[in-house]
């Protein structure tokens, strides 16, 4: 009897240290950052291309409102309705306080500097393809915008999605920072693919997910229900979109389509973004779809 | 008999249905409205097309298109618009039902939509470069709407 209780504190002792060593937070190395130096003008271009404000500022938000970080939108889904925070400069409030390391543990980890795993809901499984240079000169930006005194909202989840630690499980199953579209790409085309992968984590709503909530990566861009929500994310693989390099090029600088409908709904949140880019990186954004495989 | 009125009930309900089909609560409502969206993108387009340098700059009919543009955004459509005539009543309308709410700022978007649609007016006659530049206000408007009231679409 003994024997048999040893043996089960010991199978349960390894059972948590597996469980430990599959969901424990894991951050950058210490000088992960060392010998980058922050380009502020370059992070507004970053800024842009990884779509901040489009969740963290107000949705009706316009011109310069767009740079007041101060959170607050909702997003519903299966899980529980998660609320944007503050990533304003204020030091209490928003993300004031962060070292370069914290933004970049955030943003290519899903890792808070409390040593906490985000909600995927934060697109970290796209930012994690991000460059860390490109994450030092947003930090640099970021420093430059105002500060907001906004406290967070706390996100709106039950039981057992509220418990953090199980998300290393989620990130031990899905987060995979290796690119989705492969083979010989021109250079335009692999730009397209760092902006749309990456920084603009188009994915995040053009990918289908399965039930625990991950990218499918096989179907790739292929659209497909609302979580939560009513409608659909489009089909943007090229079996659907039809559209030219000119017409992308054109929706994602003034939203118009070529029938002269516009961008709704988030999307239309997104070409605030996408219009700021240089005219060469929207350019570089529609040759890329069009390398992403064919999906019904 | 009892198969029989079972067989009745059955037809009934596929009757019902067929009716409720051709009489989708709110149908003409939204066809009408629809309508005139797709005749605004008609307008928009050769406006667009002048922009985009796909059709040739030509005064007077960036001008008519701007005039029809505008015609377009300011004739009453108030009464195609009833309450509870969006998307989860009838699903070929991609409306929000958040639209109809108070606080909503529907008449502040309406407002935008008729600003632009005015500068246009005065911009597409006077040459290309006036009408480049009217195009990305009437976008946003557009989107100003688009983005908070309608449902996420293929």
């Amino acid at each position: 009897m003994r024997k048999l209780l040893t043996a089960l504190l010991l199978l349960a002792a390894l059972a948590l240290g597996a469980f430990w060593a599959v969901t424990r937070p894991r951050p950058l190395a210490a000088d992960a950052l060392a010998g980058l130096v922050p380009d502020a003008a370059h992070g507004e271009q970053v800024f842009w291309a990884g779509g901040c404000a489009a969740c963290h500022a107000d949705a009706e938000a316009k011109g310069d409102q767009k740079l007041i970080l101060a959170g607050g939108q909702r997003f519903a889904s299966p899980f529980g309705t998660f609320v944007a925070p503050n990533i304003s400069n204020d030091p209490n409030a928003g993300i004031g306080a962060w070292s370069d390391l914290d933004l970049a543990n955030a943003m290519v980890r899903g890792v808070s500097p409390e040593g906490e795993h985000y909600y995927p809901v934060f697109p970290y499984a796209s930012y994690a393809k991000a460059t860390l240079q490109d994450i030092v000169d947003l930090r640099a930006y970021l420093a430059t915008l105002p500060a907001d005194p906004t406290p967070s909202a706390p996100h709106e989840v039950g039981f057992p999605f509220n418990i953090r630690l199980s998300l290393g499980g989620w990130k031990f199953l899905f987060l995979d920072d290796g690119w989705v579209v492969t083979g010989d790409l021109t250079p335009a085309e692999t730009r397209g693919r760092y902006l749309a992968e990456a920084l603009g984590h188009c994915g995040e709503c053009h990918t289908p997910r399965g039930t625990l909530g991950g990218m499918d990566r096989g179907r790739w861009f292929a659209g497909g229900p609302v979580p939560g929500g009513k409608g659909n994310f489009p089909n943007i693989t090229p079996a659907k979109l039809t559209w030219s390099e000119a017409d992308i090029v054109e929706y994602l600088t003034s939203g118009f389509t070529p029938d002269y409908d516009s961008a709704g709904g988030h999307m239309a949140l997104v070409v605030e973004n996408t219009a700021h880019l240089p005219a060469g990186d929207r350019a570089a954004i529609a040759a890329y779809l069009k390398k992403v495989p064919p999906a019904e | 008999m009892k198969k029989f009125l079972a067989g009745l009930t059955v037809a009934a309900i596929a009757l019902a249905g067929a009716a409720t089909a051709q009489d989708a609560p709110f149908a003409r409502e939204i066809k009408a409205r629809q309508g005139i969206m797709v005749y605004r993108s008609i307008q928009l387009g050769v406006l667009g097309g002048m922009a985009k340098g796909e059709i040739e700059y030509d005064a007077e009919a960036a001008q008519k298109a701007a005039d029809n543009l505008a015609a377009a955004v300011t004739i009453d459509a108030s009464m195609l618009w009833p309450m509870g005539s969006d998307n989860s009543a009838n699903p070929a309308s991609t409306a929000l039902a958040k639209m109809w709410e108070d606080g909503a700022g529907i008449g502040d978007k309406a407002r935008a939509m008729n600003e632009a649609a005015t500068a246009m007016q005065a911009a597409a006659g006077t040459g290309l470069d006036g009408l480049k530049t009217a195009m990305g206000p009437l976008g946003e408007a557009c989107s100003g709407c688009h983005k908070a009231f309608r449902v996420p679409t293929n």
